[in-house]
């Protein structure tokens, strides 16, 4: 469900595109013949129909459903009407519910805040060529290779109060994945271990295209290197900061498997995607109820992916 | 939530659903009507093809043993089955959880004929909802059950919908080493168990190892202070929602555990039970409130090594008779292709070949049929059989004889949040009391 809303960003960027062309070329479009307009019509409704049918249809669904109490049993037409019950129930009734939006908000903010900036820190460093910098590269990228499964168990290893490295080393008896205040800065460490990786290779790459000559130019005119990378390379690379910036807050909207493989979102890490889930998915089947707190996310998404695309189309337009 | 049963099947389960082949928006629409076809593609689609003609001499058996031992026990007993029926037990194997988080859609599309399940509410909401089979007349042929069996394999309506195959008991285990050595005796009362358990406090001991990270094993606890302070048909009830969670029996059972807390492993919430476990094994802590699967957590040459006892007595008028065993076993679609040879199948697993077949291939679980031979158990499941044979009630566990949302979403938070703060009992039952309100009556 989580990443439902996303795919709608990247379609929603098209539309406007098209219809400024197609008002532009009008007169021109009927010169295309028989044979283009069906390949056209087809490029557009086959991607129209999977959209709708895939995304929006669903999505409409989710809303629909979060009015009902049903339990994914029996026909479709046998399903009850409850109004805003579930929303009443999610609000007032449910306790997980209000830790899980501090704590996605807790996670955009230390996935904006920390990890990304340190990601595009290390993505610098690793531009100046230093010895061993495809090894560095290689060992923070790994994380972001490694199966989820296998990233749960590794922090499990790391974290475990009796038998962890982490608690052996400082000799502690701290209980980092069972103690509320502490779990979810420690999950937040796993998190950001492998949003770092992810950042620093998509910047890297934008780094490595910016033009050289550049650099070399701002170098002559005396600019040092702090300066350089403020006033000269960071703004060349605006698509990429759009992109980084993107994928921070899709990340941290969707954050959801490693709390999963840590205890299932309960206890100090619920997230709205892991209560969707917890409701939805399997034995529970409360559809209704997980559906309507899958609609919550869906608002919550929709005010980024707005926001975001209110500012990219208003640049575009300059 | 059922118990892993190995480290196999515990990491198996970390695999988040998304990562196992099923993503979770396919699930969602699974749920909004429109992925029927693909949980049960998914599920029954695999061995359907075999058997799909109106032949007679096949019969399809969808299992969550995915497992090594108990897919090879599974594989006998289908074996044994053909050999004296002449019918062919086609099997389809699914991964456990994922087995159990697609019952739904499972169990609405094309099922297979029979299909492992466990006794319970679990059992009985399926066949309130008219997605199992009656398998009454099965149990008319069968012998070696004890009443206990027959009635967690009944429904609402008085039929029955299940066949025992396992089951494993939760009792209080420990080693027997280490009380040896400090001279501990097995306690009688709750307040032999207090003392018991502030001596081995003194003697620098967890004396009660506790986990609770995976939210169901604190359910263990609840389940059997309860069983003592009220009784079984007080249990069966609230957890049907008929009695008030915030009523002062449930008060007296919160009350009761959190005089107990001091003496459980503290920092619960990060532990799993292998956590847990291997600190009995250790002989760091005292005892361990478990099913009898803890047993895994021991070396090959310390199984002699663990012994149990049934948990204290706390009111002399309810006794300590009752206890948790939840029983796994098997259930028959609500149309099966093949009515008759799935009935066949059924009398069959529920028989004494199969209870051999069973003994002899899976040293983990007990064998639900009494006549089965039970001479090569070690004398850890001599006892834990007659430990459930001289119960007069048996309870399935709290997730398996309540509604599977409110175990899931309701309880476990809720116990979790009671091991993290004790204090506020009365809020913490008005919560659940709210919540329960809201989910029983939809």
């Amino acid at each position: 469900m989580s990443d439902l809303p996303l795919i709608q960003a990247d379609r929603a960027v098209p539309p406007p595109a098209a219809t400024t062309t197609t008002r532009g070329r009008g007169r021109r479009l009927r010169l295309l013949s028989g044979t283009d307009r069906v390949v056209i019509t087809l490029m557009v409704l086959v991607p129209l129909l999977l959209v709708v049918g895939l995304v929006w249809l669903p999505a409409g669904a989710t809303v629909l459903l979060s009015g009902t109490n049903w339990d994914g049993i029996g026909p479709l037409g046998e399903i009850d009407w409850v109004g805003l019950k579930n929303y009443d129930d999610v609000v007032n009734i449910y306790p997980p519910f209000v830790p899980a939006v501090q704590n996605n908000l807790l996670w955009l903010a230390a996935l904006f805040v920390v990890a990304t900036p340190f990601g595009m820190f290390l993505a610098v460093l690793l531009d100046k060529e230093i010895r061993g910098s495809r090894f560095y590269q290689t060992a923070l990228y790994l994380p972001v290779v490694l199966s989820l499964a296998l990233i749960g168990f590794v922090w499990q290893l790391i974290y475990s109060r009796d038998q962890g490295l982490l608690n052996a080393l400082l000799g502690t008896q701290t209980d980092w994945y069972g103690d509320p205040n502490v779990n979810i800065w420690a999950v937040l460490l796993a998190a950001g271990w492998r949003h770092v990786g992810y950042i620093m290779l998509l910047y890297l790459a934008g780094l490595k295209g910016v033009d050289p000559s550049l650099r070399e130019a701002a170098a002559v005119d005396g600019s040092s290197e702090a300066s350089t990378f403020f006033r000269v390379v960071f703004p060349v690379m605006r698509p990429i900061n759009i992109i980084v910036l993107v994928v921070t807050v899709i990340e941290s909207l969707r954050a959801f498997d490693l709390v999963w493989v840590i205890n299932k979102g309960r206890n100090g890490l619920e997230l709205i995607s892991a209560l969707v889930t917890q409701n939805v998915v399997g034995e529970a089947s409360r559809i209704g109820f997980g559906s309507a707190l899958a609609t919550i996310m869906l608002v919550v998404s929709l005010v980024f992916i707005t926001l975001y695309l209110f500012t990219v189309m208003r640049e575009d337009r300059r | 939530m059922s118990r892993p049963r190995t480290e196999a099947e515990y990491l198996a389960r970390l695999v988040p659903p998304s990562v196992a082949g099923l993503n979770r928006r396919s699930l969602l629409a699974g749920a909004a009507g429109t992925g029927a076809l693909l949980g049960t593609g998914l599920l029954a689609g695999c061995g359907s093809d075999s058997d799909s003609g109106a032949d007679s001499k096949t019969v399809s058996i969808g299992s969550n043993a995915s497992d090594p031992t108990p897919k090879d026990v599974l594989a006998k007993l289908a074996a044994g089955f053909q050999t004296k029926s002449g019918v062919t037990a086609n099997i389809n194997t699914v991964d456990h959880n994922t087995f159990q988080e697609n019952i739904n859609n499972y169990l609405q599309g094309k099922p297979d004929d029979v299909f492992t399940w466990f006794a319970g509410y679990r059992m009985r909401f399926f066949a309130a909802k008219g997605l199992a089979g009656d398998v009454s007349d099965v149990w008319g042929k069968l012998s070696g059950f004890s009443d206990a069996f027959k009635k967690a394999s009944t429904g609402d309506d008085g039929k029955q919908y299940f066949v025992p195959a396992s089951y494993y008991p939760w009792a209080v285990f420990y080693r027997k080493s280490v009380w040896q050595q400090r001279g501990y005796q097995v306690p009688k009362t709750l307040d032999d168990f207090t003392t018991l358990g502030t001596q081995m406090k003194k003697d620098g001991l967890n004396p009660i190892a506790f986990a609770d990270k995976d939210g169901w094993p604190a359910m263990g606890t609840f389940d059997i202070l309860n069983l003592r302070i009220n009784g079984y048909q007080f249990h069966v009830d609230l957890m049907a929602g008929k009695e008030a969670w915030t009523s002062d029996k449930v008060k007296k059972v919160f009350d009761t555990w959190a005089g107990l807390l001091p003496l459980h492993q503290p920092d619960a919430l990060g532990r799993t039970w292998q956590e847990a476990a291997q600190s009995l094994q250790q002989k760091k802590s005292g005892m361990y409130l478990l099913g009898l699967f803890v047993a895994q957590q021991f070396n090959e040459n310390e199984q002699d090594d663990i012994d149990f006892f049934t948990f204290p007595e706390i009111d002399s008028t309810i006794g300590a008779k009752a206890l948790d065993a939840p029983i796994d076993g098997y259930m028959m679609a609500r149309k099966p292709k093949s009515e008759a040879n799935a009935k066949k199948l059924l009398e069959y697993i529920g028989g004494v070949d199969a209870a051999n077949i069973m003994v002899k291939g899976d040293p983990g679980t007990l064998v639900a049929n009494t006549g089965g031979d039970t001479s090569g158990y070690t004398a850890l499941k001599k006892k834990a059989a007659e430990l459930v044979g001289s119960a007069t009630e048996i309870a399935q566990f709290l997730d398996r004889d309540t509604r599977p949302d409110f175990a899931s979403t309701v309880m476990i938070p809720a116990l979790q949040q009671f091991i993290k703060d004790p204090k506020d009992i009365g809020g913490l039952l008005t919560s659940i009391e709210n919540q329960k309100k809201s989910i029983f009556t939809s």
